[in-house]
């Protein structure tokens, strides 16, 4: 390996060690320099996680050997597209997040108002846990090794209940379920490594998917259902609508945006890698099955919501429903277009799901509330909100021009090919339905004349993360053909697509 | 002739450990009942960890690198303890009660 | 006293469900287990052939702070991170509360007890620091009997060291991580893997990690113990 490489390489050490080193400054930082430290870490971050995509672009995958020992005796990362294109992700949902909460997180909650003796809760610690947010998501899009994806699970686990605890009572009490869930999925995920350790002797998921065998599937059946409770798949969803609905708006991004996609990406890389030898087509369509239901049953709950931010929280329910059809799609005899349209869906949908959430932050802000019947008319005082909420909504439905329509109609063209008529008329059903729930809040702020009184200005930034978010998600759908490219770098789905022996 | 062997013995263990702490953290609404069991279960878990790598490189010798990770696990453990522990303080506090409530009562409040 | 599902039909229905899937479960999970195919394999021995290169003699040690550091450097995360977490949610007023616990009973035998016990702890706390190199011990282990100390001055109301100004805590809780991200940071920097010490300062290396992780973590432990009951000045 050549200087300029090893140079080039250690961009994925930054990725991590970059937020990580700004959560403890914001931590060391006294009141006066923590909003310091929060600037420098969403100026730098950033920056680490496009110099490592443009490496793994120029370089194509790279093996990066920490503490150069090498699995089965070190730890490995793995940066191919797949985790690359997550990383990058990561990076652009929460770099605006960041933006938005660097004005909106200075009162508690978004500026919702805090009733009788309920102690508002502290702010100090809103960017240590941020940046160890962003920095566990990175670490465990990188690692190749299932006992630190552990570790890393539980980082992600822990940052993500404290954030959403943030904003009082009722997210108390979301946070500690959310945090009871996490370890339980976190622990049955262990067992599950503990199992493939013991046959095999090694971590390394790419050195598990030589030995693999149909002995494991004990060890798949743990992790799978370990992941499945933190990716909120129905009906294993119970605590995702509290939690998501009752966090600050930039927590409720990243949580709804990309912590449930970090485990969705996790049981994808297992299935597409340790996994992809074992028999799994009974199990891929069970998990097929359950997304349906998720995508029906959650765009059925959010048309039956009464606030903004449960509606976003149950669209988010259905719409990871769409991630699972992947595996039934995908899998047995691998069908690549399944792969690769469920991971651009995960994209697109992280970007717009995120802009919709920064879009509730901006309403609550302006409105103090987020009830649906007391909205009507809040285009007009918020076009710029609303106008991004209307083009995150086009990602959600699936119509061009719009991420969300390339990811489905990859997955409708897979669905054809393979014959499963029925996962073709749930995907499209599906955007009918979330056509309802979006319409339900757009068409009222925008035809009511008069608009709500009272209401706080929004500070721009916090609108224009939002906006900018949102029209992410639609250039996304110009930007297909370079993503998948992207995608391909490293080929990660060859094992389940045929192109490995 | 013993049925088991000494790594199948623990491993069993900790298996019934963990079913039993799973079932705990299912059952119960108590929060520090469910800490317990979350902690029974991480239990359960180290001891498949160790028990399934017992002399598989040295005959009769625990294997280090399944030792490493008990000791990284046990370490989260308390960490996540300590957390769920000071959440339910708290969830105590504001609400007089340490039982968590069902899911439906966490819709934010008008 | 827990809240029971029995009281309805419908909850018996479903504790008898929880309690069925909970056996089924087990019944899997113990096949699963016992029937585990155990061939040997080279692991352990890639261990004991490498461990010389690590810097240490104890291979525990060695997988610990060398071959998987960096699982290691996470999980003191994972300490760090629950502190903030308990600090978050920490009630205003309950963040600065008196030294108190003046009912609590003090008296020449305690006084001679902690006089003798805490500099033990220390010392010991110490020894398993420096063992850890070639034998059962090391940070992990250090820090706890150095929580274990702290939290015997918090049950008998001694304040030393707990009130040190709220910046110095903060630093001396943040070293063990910020010492051995930085060591990762510098081998990165001078064009080395991420956390691949110099073969000839690696001793020294994860010795002066250990030493940072074990004060970090005894104190991280011990204001986990208090929860959000801590003084602070300036916050």
């Amino acid at each position: 390996m050549s200087g300029p490489d090893v140079a080039a390489e250690a961009w994925l050490v930054w990725s991590v060690v970059v937020p990580f080193l700004a959560g403890s400054l914001a931590f060391l930082a006294g009141r006066r320099l923590r909003i310091a430290a929060a600037l420098f870490g969403l100026a730098a971050t950033p920056i680490c996680t496009a110099a490592a995509v443009y490496t793994t672009h120029r370089l194509g995958p790279v093996r990066y050997r920490i503490g150069g020992w090498g699995a089965p005796l070190g730890i490995d990362w793995l940066a191919d597209g797949l985790s690359m294109l997550l990383v990058g992700t990561t990076g652009l949902v929460l770099l605006l997040a960041g933006i938005h909460a660097v004005r909106s997180i200075r009162a508690p909650s978004g500026g919702e108002q805090k009733s009788g003796t309920d102690a508002q809760p502290t702010i100090a610690y809103f960017w240590p846990l941020y940046f160890f947010l962003w920095g566990s998501l990175n670490a465990l899009f990188l690692s190749n090794d299932a006992f630190n994806l552990y570790v890393c699970l539980e980082l992600l686990g822990f940052s993500s209940a404290a954030l959403m605890a943030q904003a009082g009572r009722e997210a108390l009490t979301a946070a500690i379920r959310y945090l009871f869930v996490s370890l339980l999925g976190s622990l049955l995920y262990l067992l599950g490594v503990a199992l493939l350790f013991g046959a095999h002797g090694t971590l390394d998921l790419q050195a598990l998917r030589a030995v693999a065998s149909s002995s494991d599937l004990a060890a798949l059946a743990l992790m799978t259902t370990g992941l499945l409770f933190k990716t909120a798949l129905f009906p294993l969803h119970f605590w995702l609508p509290a939690a998501h609905a009752n966090a600050p708006a930039p927590v409720s991004a990243a949580l709804s945006g990309l912590v449930v996609k970090a485990s969705f990406y996790l049981l994808v890389r297992l299935w597409a890698g340790p996994f992809a030898p074992l028999p799994t087509a009974d199990a891929a369509a069970v998990l097929g099955t359950l997304g349906a239901a998720a995508i029906v049953w959650g765009s059925v709950q959010a048309l039956r919501q009464r606030r903004l931010k449960m509606l976003i929280a149950y669209s988010t329910v259905a719409q990871l429903g769409y991630l699972f059809l992947l595996f039934p799609l995908g899998a047995p005899h691998g069908n690549l277009e399944a792969w690769t349209g469920g991971l651009y869906y995960a994209v697109s949908h992280a970007l717009a799901k995120s802009a919709l959430f920064l879009c509730a932050g901006c309403v609550v802000w302006a409105a103090g509330h987020d009830r649906l019947a007391d909205l009507k008319g809040i285009a007009r005082p918020l076009p710029v909100t609303m106008f991004a909420f209307a083009l995150a909504g086009v990602t959600l439905l699936g119509i061009p021009p719009s991420g969300g329509f390339v990811g489905k109609w990859n997955l409708v063209s897979a669905a054809v090919r393979g014959g499963h008529w029925a996962y073709a008329v749930i995907i499209y059903g599906g955007g009918l339905l979330a056509a309802g729930y979006v319409f339900r809040v757009l068409a009222p702020s925008l035809l009511f004349q008069k608009s709500p009184a009272g209401l706080r200005k929004v500070p721009w930034p916090m609108e224009a993360a939002a906006l900018t978010l949102a029209i992410a998600a639609v250039l996304l759908d110009f930007l297909a053909d370079p993503i998948f490219a992207f995608l391909a770098i490293g080929r990660p789905f060859a094992a389940v697509t045929g192109g490995l022996p | 002739m013993p049925v088991l062997d000494t790594g199948q013995l623990y491993g069993v263990t900790g298996a019934i450990l963990f079913s039993l702490g799973l079932y705990g953290t299912l059952r119960h609404r108590h929060l520090i009942r469910k800490i317990l069991a979350v902690n029974v279960m991480g239990t359960g878990v180290f001891l498949v960890l160790v028990a399934t790598r017992y002399g598989r490189g040295v005959p009769g010798a625990p294997d280090p690198v399944a030792q490493a990770m008990v000791l990284t696990g046990i370490v989260v453990a308390v960490s996540a303890t300590a957390m769920a522990i000071a959440f339910t303080l708290r969830v105590h506090a504001t609400t007089g009660s340490a039982h968590l409530p069902d899911a439906d009562a966490e819709e934010p409040r008008p | 006293m827990s809240e029971r599902y029995e009281k309805t039909g419908g909850g018996r229905v479903l504790g008898a469900m929880t309690a069925a899937f909970g056996g089924l479960f087990a019944v899997g999970l113990l096949s699963a287990v016992a029937g585990l195919a155990r061939p040997a394999d080279d692991l352990h021995g890639a261990v004991l052939d490498r461990v010389d290169e690590s810097g240490v003699s104890h291979p525990v040690t060695a997988v610990l702070l060398n071959f998987r550091a960096f699982d290691t450097l996470l999980e003191i995360g994972v300490v760090l991170l629950a502190l903030f977490a308990v600090w978050s949610i920490a009630p205003p007023q309950g963040r600065i509360v008196a030294e108190g616990a003046a009912s609590l009973p003090t008296g020449p035998v305690l006084e001679a007890f902690l006089q003798i016990f805490l500099p033990t702890l220390v010392v010991a706390a110490g020894y398993l620091l420096w063992r850890g190199a070639e034998a059962p011990g090391g940070a992990f282990q250090a820090g706890a009997l150095l929580a274990a100390a702290g939290v015997m001055l918090l049950v008998t109301a001694t304040p030393f060291p707990l009130a040190i100004p709220a910046a110095l805590l903060r630093a001396a809780i943040l070293a063990g991580f910020g010492v051995f991200g930085l060591i990762g940071a510098a081998t990165a920097a001078a064009g080395r893997e991420f956390l691949d010490y110099p073969p000839a300062y690696a001793k020294v290396l994860i010795l002066t990690i250990e030493a940072a992780a074990a004060v970090s973590i005894g104190l991280a432990l011990v204001h986990l113990f208090r929860g959000g009951l801590f003084t602070t000045r300036g916050e």
